[in-house]
Order: structure tokens, then C-alpha cells, then sequence
């Protein structure tokens, strides 16, 4: 999937520092510097909103059939249209976001928060180490979409389901994410003096070792993000995505493919939402990335 | 690039040739012209090659390619000989003596023998419902000689040429006794049958291509082709069933003449190929498909009488059929328990169904407590699922607490067999098609048995209903529309379930192709490509 | 060298092994039986408990488990419950189109996105860096299949340039091979560019930074004989290690690329049989894939050596 990818690019991330980067005192220079981030913050922040705001933007039933008004194209009564069964796009689209939005965060976190625990574990402890990181380089071994599609077609179809199935996929390349942080942290000196005079490693681990994998972290979370979102529109496609009752952008994409040639607007508007979304979120994971992490500030 | 390929079409067209000729030779897909063969997208998937075990329409249509039947059907499903030269039923009706015609050869070159039918009918008979019953009725089945076999019956049955001419799946095919020997539940290895068609098992991709050849020792008989019965002439060397799974793809493979007949298009799609002037949307199945909405008579709240008619009362066709297809050219309302335009269909009691919704609600509300109801639905089927959503939509109008559980086919066979409440994982409602084949008539129609928890899903118990079956079954034709009538007339009173109107499968295919046959399964005999 | 790829190659024998043994665990515990599914619409309990004990599936966890490594050792990976056909036959019949859609989608990436994040580092911050950035956040940002429908409408419908769907054998002429292939290698190739132009210009910039190549450009080298002869050969170590991992990305695109265009290939053999829960079928193609990105990520270690001469076994 895309975040691994991404994981290995900021793995493959030079370890030297050319020439630290000065952030400007004015906005001008920032605005200039991080123009990207800002305007994709700006699409996602409309975007979350318009699907928070979901009730209150002229939306009806997402759910609600109307088969004599069935594929009828944008207008003014149907902004974006309707579907086969007669469902109004837009209110789709917008509820659809919702859950979209959902698996995209949940599965970011949960991976991060996987990953986080088990990266720290097998990067501190050796013998922790050996047994899983061989464990994870067998999941690691499966791509990652057909270990998703095969945790959910063999259990049932649910949101709960798509997310924890994509989380457990995600998880093993923030795991070596966080190990390798991990393992270069535990020779620096002053590291090495807290374990010298006797500090608990578990304390080690959190005062020391955490705070500075959380930037990589951070970067690494929303391109799972992206990531999630994307997968989630291919276990969809697949015909293993979440339940009809739930409509998500991929959802909706998949449901209407067939009408791609007549009704293009069945796929237009989800698919547009989508990759806007996914496009927002990898700019804004490219900003935090040049501003998190100085020394990779020369990259995208 | 595409000029090319033409021009390596048109080169290769004599190889084709010869290669078809040759038994067990893999020709390579491509190196076909248009003229001989007919590339085909089914419905879905080649999944396995035993018509037996699978009783799923993929493998009966690749069997009626395959194989051949003692009994066919013709277009107003009409028991006509096929392999059989004729029957003769002895004076006392309990000896059936069937003759096979000369000149049969199954494709490994061998005699067909009355042994081969015997095996073959046994082992039909130990998985096909109808075939239990005919099996039930026999004393013994066996060959006289090489070309005779007969049954001798226990009691009089009316139904025994009907059984054996059966198209719907499980049909009882005709395959070489070796085969035919294996274990009804466990899948043959070796698809050899006497039909027109011989199977390349070498070019076989489950999942992606079935290719088959036109059998040359085949003997059609002289007559003309009518659905399964008449004279099966194969005008193309080769038949190759391309299973394109995205029907986006396939319509658009379609439209660019990468292939020729689309068995099956998605309803969808139909007016996106209507505008095409290169091809013809007519369907091959007129009837097409009824949908019911079927009710768990052992739980709460469809176990009452009330509730049930209530929904049969709510029930707009219209709804359904819309949401369903769209073309009101393609679908009748229709209210029978069997297919409109057969001479089954006499619509007796239907003025129970008057799409009432107020009358409806009020009367749903006298007996309505509450309980949840759960709607198992497939999403792999797109009208039955949207069928689901409809009804999903009418209970919720009618104040019902309802759920739709979407699952894959698969698990939705499973779900719809556990008899248990709600909550542990039983169900209250569930949407079935029926073909016209699957409800011809009393005897074979699975929505209409009550004998309980041994019946389709959905258990209704119901003496009445039985015994009328019985009493149609050993009746004679004159006999038969009066019970006819009271049967469906019962049906309207205890609602085994509501029938939703039928609509007609469309199948899409070039203008090249020519020589379709009506019947309730795409047939290639008959058919010419160009 | 030798020694070390023998190494290396051992090493990968346990990653397999539990690969087998998370497939199988997963299938064990998953709901569904598959007996069920195969019996169909007509069948009795009875018959059920029949297919369950024919295939096997009545067995404790520890025989099932033992006949299935013991199998998997001799080489054979059983059959397929749909369709009666050995696994290992099948993924056969399968493997020339997926080989052949993944070599030509490495090709074509690496000779686009190399060149093109090559030159994006080279003018940092000017316009083809910034188209370069265009094309690779949003390759990221469109599912594939979309992609896919958007190539089939304009070069298969509209033009009429292309097939729409299938696979020809090679066997059968580069040309007609070739033609079959084009748009879903492009549909497919979309992430995979996006993520190399990516490494490769983030490579670069790190390159381009040290001293040697100011010094090479003290020396008046022309730039392009400084980005070919010594930035890019430097650079290559991380790139060949993303296209190894990129792998997995790519057999997972697969298999909505071979859905899309109706290829054989066995990435749509896999979601067939895992949505029909065909239990033989899902553990004989995972291991098949996981073997794939395993040694072709054996074959990137490998590489490393000729690329960069410091490295050596």
C-alpha cells in the first residue's frame, strides 16, 4: 500500500544534515516555503467540514430509495445526481465522507499506536527483537491490501472490520519505522548515560526514546492516512469493503463503476472528494515532514 | 498497434482450422478469426466442471453444451425426445420403456450405452430433488440392452419424462458409466458427455476461459431446434467462454467487438448497449426471473399469520421492479405464485395483494410487537440486493424495526438455514429469483412445498398445501387447473411468500451473431458468428 | 558473494515458513466453511458433515496443520476445492500474466520516474520539479481502478486504440502481447512512478549536496555528466531498494489492475478464491506472493554490490 512507500522513503532519508533550515520570522517566506501544506490543509479542512456539517448542507436521507428517480443527473434538486436506486449523490457523497474520513484516522492510529508499542519494544529489547521483527517481516512479506482483503472476506463486513484489518497491515512498517528510530536513538550518549546510572528502561523508553520518534511518527500517520483511505475504495472495488448500509466515497465509486460510460457523475464526485482528500493529506504529510524534521527539509 | 493484430488475425484463420479439428490440441486463444468461433461472456464463473454436485447455472449451461439429455423441452415446455428414440408406458403405467437412438458417441469416441444412462440417472437422481422423488417412486431402473432402459415404477407418475427432460440445475445429463460412478458429493474429473460441444479441458482457466469445440461425431436429430429439444447443429468450431468478472469491462469488451454474446449484462448497462447499432439487446429468456420475498414462518414476527399478510398487503411491484431494472419494457407486474404467460399462472386470491400501504400499516399495526427483523441479503446479485433495500425502505415506513444484514452469496446460502431467533443469527426475511424452470409447476416449485423444517428455507407447515400438491401430481391433465387454482388461492391466504413481479434477463451480443434460441438458458447450437 | 546469497537465501526459508503458518492460522480461526459453500443451495446437513470429512476439514487443529507444512514441503500445495484442479497447476496457468504486466510496469516506472526525479533534483523548486510533484502526490491520490476505467474510456472505447480487456500469450507475438498489456501497465505503473520519482529526487538532493559533485562541478564536468556518471549511481542504492519494496504495492495493484482489464493473471486467482473461501487456492498463491517479494528483494541486496562498489559480502 502507498504508506509503505512512503515509510521506506523517510527510512531512506539521508542520516546527515546538509545546511539546517531557517523558518522565517515573517509569513511571507512560510507561506512561500509551505504553500503545498497550506492550500492542501485548506481542501481538507472544507472537506471534513462539509462531512462533519453533513445535516445542515441540504442534505436528505443518504440511505433513502427512490426508485422513480432513479439515475437522474446533477441538477438543482439533485446537486450531484442520483445513483441506481434513485439515492441522491450529494448526500451521499457527503455522509460517505464520514466514514472515509473515519478508516483513514482510525487506521493511522491504531497502526501508530501498534506500531509505536512494538517498534519501541523490539528496538530496546533484544530478545523481544529477533522473534518478532521475523514475524513482521512475514506480514511485511504479504502485500498489504491482500492481507486486508483477506481479514475481511473471512470475517464479515463491517467498518470496525475494514479498519482494524488495514491497521494490522499498516502496523508492521511502522513498527521498523520506529525500530530503526529506536536503534540509532539507544547509542547516543546520553542515552547511554541513563542506562549507566540505573534508570529503568521503561522510563528510558518514555522520557527519552518516544518523544523523538513521535516526528517520523506523525509524518508516517498521515500517509497512512492517505493511504487507508485509498485502500479502503479498493476492498470496496474488491467487493470486500464495508457494508451497503455504510456508504464510503470507495463505496460509492465501486457500487456505480458500471455506469462509467453513462453516468459518469455516479463516479465523478466521490472519486474528485476522494483523491482531493488523499492529495490533501499526503501535501500536508510533506509539510510536517519539512517542518518536524529539519534535515529532511530538501526533499518534496 | 490494433492493424497489426488485424492483419495476425486474418494469417492464422487455416491454422484455427486445423487445430479445432484435432482432439486435445490447445489452440491458442488468438489464433482465431471471427467466422468459426463464438466468444461468449457468461453470467459468471466456471467454478467446477460437475452439473451433479453444483447445481449453480454456470455448470448446468456448460453442461447443456456438453451433454445431452434422453428428454428435451421445447419453447412451451413440452417433454419431447431427445436421445431417447421414444417412451412407452405400459398399459398399467408402471413400466417405462425408453430407446435410445442410434448413432450416439460420447466424445471419447465411445458407444452411448443404456448402462451409461442408467449410472448417470442414479447418480442424478441421489442430488436432484425431483430426481428423489422420481428415485422414491422406482422399484428399479435398469438396461434391457444395450440401447433400452427401463423403470419400473411403484405407483403411477405422471411427471417421469418431465424429470428427465429437467433444465433446471441439478439436469440429468447423460455421461459415460466410468463417470457417472463416482460419489454424487464429490466432484467428477472428467467432463465427457455425448453432447454438441466437446470440452478442451487443456485450455480450461477456471476464472478466466472454458473453451470448447464443436464435436464432430455428433448425430442432431432432424428436426428444428426448439429449446432444449429438436436438432442441435452447431455452426461454430469453437465456443470460448471468456468470464470477464468487472461488467464495466466486459460491456465495453462488447462494444468494441472483443467478444460476441454477453450471456448476461448487467441491467444497468442495458441502455448504454441499446444505443450501440452494432448490437442487439434482445433476450434470450422471455420470462426471466421472478422475485419473492420469503418469510421465517418458525420466528417472530413473520411465525404470525397477520404480519405476513400485511406486507403482502404493502407491497407495490412497481417499487421493486424499478429499483430492480428501471426499463418498464423489461418488466410485468405480475401477481402469481407462478410465471405470468405460463398456463400455470391462473392469479387466483391476488386481490390480496393490493398495495394497501395504509390498510397495511394499520393492519400490521394490530399484530406488530416490536420484535426486530432482520433482511439477509447478497450484494453479489445486484436485484436481489436492491430488491432487499426496497423492502428495508417499505418496513421502515410501516414502523417496523428492521436491519439489512449484506453479505456475499455465500454466506447468505449458509445464514438462510439457521432456524434460529434474531439475535442468534437467525433471520426474519430473505429475497429469492426464481428462473421459470424452478417453478414450472407444483411438483418442482420450492417456494410453495410446507412440509416444514424439511423445505426451502423459510419452513412454512401447511397440510393443506401439501396434499394439493399430491393430489395435482397423481391428477389427470383436466384435472390439473382446478387444483392449480386452489393452490394459489392458498398461497395468497398464508403467504409462503410475496411474489414482486418478473422481469426479463436481457443478453447483449453483436449483430454478427445470428440464429439465437429462445429457452429459458443461453444455447450456442444454432448459432452462426458473421 | 556466493556465500552470502546461500545465506541469505536460508534466511529467507523461516520468513517463508511462518508466512505458511500466519495463512494458515488465519484460515483456521476464520469463520465460514468453506464445506458449506461447496455443497450449494440444495444440501442436507448430512451432506455437509460428508464434503467436510472428504477435504479433510473435520481434523484437529495440529493434523491439519501437520499435513498441511508436510505437503507444502513435498512441493505440493493441494487442490482446489471449486474446481478439483491442483493449486500448483493453476497458479501455472496463471503466472505469464502477472509476470509479464509486473516486468513491464518496473520498466516502464524506472524508465520514467528515474530520469524524471533525477531532473526534479537537478531544478529544485522550478517547474519540472514542481510538475514532478503533480504527478507523484497524485499517483498516490487515485485509486487505481478509476484509473484504470479513465484509460479503458479514452484508449479502448473512444479511440479505439487499444483492447479493452484480456491477455494474449507472448507465445502468440510481441505485438499482440504488447497491445493487451499497455493500459493496464499504465493504470498500474501510476503509484509505482509516483513513489520512485519520489526516492529517486529526495536521492538525488542528498547526492547533489556533497562534496564531490561541487567538486566535480569545480572540475567543469558538464550536468549532465555529473547527474548520469556519478549523482545517479550514488543515488541508486535507495532507489533499488524502493523498487524491491514497491513490490508488494505492486502485486497488491495487481490484482485490481487484472480485475479492471480481465487479465488471468494470479492476483485475480487469489481474490476468487478468498472470496469464495478456497482454502488451498488462498495459501498456495499468498505463498507464492510472499516467495516473489522475498527473493526479489534478495535480488535488490544483491544489486547493491554492483551498484555501489564499497559494498562487498
Amino acid at each position: 500500500m502507498q504508506s509503505s512507500t512512503h515509510a521506506s522513503a523517510t527510512e531512506m532519508a539521508p542520516a546527515t544534515s546538509p545546511e539546517p533550515e531557517r523558518v522565517g520570522s515573517t509569513w511571507g517566506p512560510f507561506l512561500r516555503h509551505h504553500g503545498p501544506m497550506i492550500f492542501g490543509a485548506l481542501v481538507l479542512a472544507l472537506i471534513v467540514a462539509a462531512a462533519l456539517l453533513a445535516p445542515w448542507l441540504g442534505t436528505s436521507d443518504p440511505q433513502k430509495l427512490a426508485p422513480a428517480a432513479r439515475l437522474k443527473v446533477p441538477s438543482a434538486l439533485y446537486w450531484f445526481g442520483t445513483d441506481a436506486l434513485g439515492r441522491d449523490l450529494y448526500s451521499r457523497v457527503l455522509y460517505g465522507g464520514r466514514v472515509s474520513l473515519l478508516v483513514g484516522l482510525s487506521v493511522a492510529t491504531l497502526a501508530m499506536l501498534g506500531g509505536l508499542v512494538l517498534g519501541l519494544l523490539t528496538g530496546f529489547f533484544r530478545q523481544v527483537d529477533a522473534v518478532l521483527m521475523r514475524i513482521l517481516e512475514a506480514f511485511m512479506a504479504i502485500p498489504a491490501i491482500l492481507l486486508a482483503i483477506a481479514l475481511i472476506a473471512l470475517t464479515r463486513a463491517s467498518v470496525e472490520n475494514v479498519i482494524i484489518a488495514l491497521a494490522i497491515a499498516e502496523t508492521p512498517r511502522v513498527t521498523r519505522l520506529v525500530r530503526a528510530v529506536v536503534l540509532t536513538l539507544r547509542e547516543q550518549t546520553y542515552v547511554e548515560a541513563a542506562t549507566a546510572i540505573g534508570t529503568p528502561p521503561l522510563v528510558i523508553l518514555l522520557r527519552h526514546i518516544a518523544p523523538n520518534a513521535l516526528a517520523p511518527l506523525i509524518v508516517q500517520g498521515t500517509f497512512i492516512c492517505g493511504s487507508a483511505i485509498i485502500s479502503e475504495s479498493i476492498l470496496s472495488f474488491i467487493g470486500a469493503g464495508t457494508p451497503p448500509s455504510v456508504p464510503t466515497w470507495g463505496s460509492i465509486i465501486a457500487e456505480g463503476r458500471s455506469y462509467f460510460q453513462l453516468f459518469p457523475n455516479i463516479i465523478f464526485f466521490p472519486a474528485v472528494f476522494l483523491s482531493l482528500t488523499v492529495l490533501s493529506i499526503n501535501l500536508i504529510g510533506d509539510g510536517l515532514r519539512d517542518l518536524l524534521d529539519p534535515r529532511l527539509s530538501r526533499e518534496l | 498497434m490494433a492493424i497489426s493484430r488485424r492483419a495476425f488475425l486474418a494469417g492464422s484463420t487455416i491454422a484455427a482450422g486445423t487445430l479445432v479439428g484435432s482432439a486435445g490440441l490447445s489452440a491458442p486463444a488468438v489464433a482465431q478469426t471471427k467466422k468459426n468461433v463464438l466468444r461468449v461472456v457468461p453470467a459468471s464463473n466456471l467454478s467446477g466442471i460437475d452439473p451433479v454436485v453444483t447445481s449453480g447455472q454456470p455448470v448446468r449451461n456448460h453442461g447443456y453444451q456438453i451433454y445431452d439429455t434422453l428428454f428435451g423441452m421445447n419453447g412451451r415446455f413440452e417433454v419431447r425426445p431427445q436421445m431417447a428414440e421414444g417412451a412407452e408406458q405400459s398399459s398399467d403405467g408402471l413400466t417405462w420403456t425408453i430407446r435410445l437412438r442410434d448413432g450416439l458417441r460420447f466424445h471419447d469416441g465411445e458407444k452411448v450405452l443404456a448402462r451409461d444412462c442408467v449410472a448417470s440417472l442414479k447418480r442424478w437422481g441421489a442430488r436432484d430433488p425431483l430426481g428423489q422423488t422420481i428415485f422414491g417412486l422406482t422399484d428399479e431402473l435398469r438396461a434391457v440392452d444395450d440401447r433400452t432402459l427401463e423403470f419400473r415404477l411403484k405407483s403411477r407418475f405422471g411427471l417421469l419424462t418431465k424429470g428427465l427432460a429437467k433444465i433446471g440445475g441439478p439436469a440429468p445429463f447423460i455421461m459415460p458409466e466410468r463417470i457417472a460412478q463416482t460419489d454424487p458429493s464429490v466432484s467428477i474429473k472428467e467432463a465427457i458427455g455425448s453432447g454438441p460441444f466437446r470440452f478442451l479441458a487443456d485450455e480450461w482457466v477456471p476464472g478466466s476461459r472454458a473453451v470448447y469445440a464443436k464435436f464432430d461425431g455428433y448425430v442432431p436429430r432432424n428436426e428444428a431446434p426448439d429449446c432444449t429439444a429438436g436438432g442441435k447443429v452447431v455452426h461454430v468450431d469453437r465456443l470460448e467462454w471468456h468470464i470477464i468478472p468487472d461488467a464495466a469491462t466486459a460491456t465495453a469488451a462488447l462494444q468494441r467487438g472483443e467478444v460476441d454474446w454477453y450471456h448476461g449484462p448487467d441491467l444497468t448497462l442495458l441502455p448504454l448497449l441499446k444505443q450501440d447499432p452494432a448490437i442487439n439487446t434482445e433476450a434470450y429468456d422471455d420470462l426471466g426471473y421472478m422475485t419473492v420475498i420469503r418469510f421465517n414462518h418458525l420466528q417472530p414476527p413473520f411465525d404470525r399469520l397477520e404480519m405476513r399478510r400485511a406486507i403482502q398487503m404493502a407491497v407495490n411491484q412497481v417499487d421493486y421492479l424499478q429499483a430492480q431494472v428501471g426499463m418498464p419494457d423489461l418488466y410485468t407486474e405480475c401477481r402469481s405464485t407462478f410465471f405470468c404467460g405460463t398456463t400455470m399462472s391462473t392469479g387466483a386470491g391476488s386481490e390480496a395483494m393490493a398495495a394497501n400501504f395504509e390498510k397495511a400499516k394499520a393492519l400490521l399495526k394490530s399484530s406488530y410487537k416490536g420484535e426486530k427483523v432482520a433482511i439477509l441479503t447478497a450484494t453479489d446479485l445486484s436485484w436481489l440486493h436492491a430488491a432487499s433495500l426496497v423492502t428495508e425502505d417499505l418496513l421502515k415506513r410501516m414502523g417496523v424495526n428492521v436491519e439489512v444484514q449484506a453479505m456475499d452469496l455465500g454466506t447468505f446460502y449458509k445464514r438462510r438455514t439457521s432456524m434460529e431467533a434474531v439475535d442468534k443469527g437467525g433471520w426474519s426475511i430473505f429475497h429469492a429469483g426464481f428462473s421459470v424452470t424452478d417453478i414450472l409447476d407444483p411438483s418442482t416449485h420450492l417456494g410453495l412445498r410446507a412440509n416444514g423444517k424439511q423445505t426451502w428455507p423459510g419452513w412454512p407447515t401447511d397440510p393443506v398445501i401439501e396434499q394439493l400438491r399430491d393430489d395435482w401430481m397423481s391428477a389427470d391433465p383436466q384435472g390439473q387447473g382446478a387444483i392449480v387454482r386452489k393452490i394459489e388461492a392458498r398461497a395468497f391466504e398464508t403467504v409462503p411468500f410475496v411474489p414482486l413481479g418478473q422481469f426479463q434477463t436481457p443478453s447483449a451480443r453483436r449483430r454478427t451473431v445470428t440464429g439465437m434460441l429462445k429457452a429459458p438458458l443461453p444455447l450456442a447450437w444454432n448459432i452462426k458468428v458473421g | 558473494m556466493l556465500a552470502f546469497i546461500i545465506r541469505r537465501l536460508i534466511g529467507a526459508i523461516p520468513v517463508i515458513a511462518l508466512v505458511a503458518l500466519i495463512i494458515f492460522c488465519l484460515l483456521y480461526f476464520a469463520p465460514g466453511d468453506p464445506a458449506t459453500i461447496i455443497a450449494g443451495d440444495l444440501a442436507t446437513p448430512e451432506e455437509v458433515q460428508r464434503i467436510r470429512v472428504a477435504l479433510g476439514l473435520d481434523q484437529p487443529f495440529h493434523v491439519r496443520l501437520g499435513i498441511f507444512l508436510l505437503n507444502l514441503v513435498r512441493g505440493d500445495l493441494g487442490t482446489s476445492i471449486f474446481s478439483n484442479l491442483p493449486v500448483t497447476y493453476l497458479i501455472g496457468q496463471r503466472l505469464e500474466p502477472t509476470f509479464s504486466l509486473g516486468a513491464l510496469t518496473i520498466l516502464l516506472s524506472v524508465v520514467v520516474a528515474v530520469p524524471l526525479g533525477a531532473l526534479a533534483a537537478w531544478r529544485a523548486r522550478r517547474a519540472v520539479d514542481r510538475m514532478a510533484l503533480v504527478i507523484s502526490v497524485l499517483g498516490f491520490s487515485v485509486p487505481v481502478f478509476v484509473v484504470g476505467y479513465l484509460l479503458i474510456w479514452v484508449f479502448a472505447i473512444k479511440l479505439a486504440w487499444f483492447p479493452v480487456q484480456g491477455y494474449t500469450p507472448l507465445s502468440n507475438g510481441v505485438g499482440s502481447w504488447l497491445s493487451n498489456l499497455v493500459l493496464p501497465t499504465l493504470s498500474l505503473g501510476m503509484v509505482y512512478i509516483a513513489l520512485i520519482t519520489r526516492i529517486t529526487r529526495a536521492s538525488m538532493l542528498e547526492v547533489l549536496s556533497q562534496d564531490y559533485i561541487r567538486t566535480a562541478r569545480a572540475k567543469g564536468l558538464s550536468d549532465r555528466a555529473i547527474i548520469w556518471r556519478h549523482a545517479l549511481r550514488n543515488a541508486a542504492v535507495p532507489i533499488a531498494t524502493v523498487v524491491g519494496i514497491g513490490v508488494a504495492l505492486l502485486l497488491g495493484g495487481v490484482v485490481v489492475t487484472e480485475t479492471v482489464f480481465a487479465i488471468p493473471g494470479v492476483g485475480r486467482l487469489l481474490v476468487d478464491a478468498i472470496l469464495r473461501r478456497d482454502y488451498p487456492m488462498i495459501q498456495g498463491v499468498i505463498l507464492l506472493l510472499a516467495s516473489i517479494y522475498i527473493i526479489v528483494n534478495l535480488c535488490v541486496d544483491i544489486s547493491y554490490a554492483i551498484f555501489d562498489p564499497r559494498i562487498r559480502y
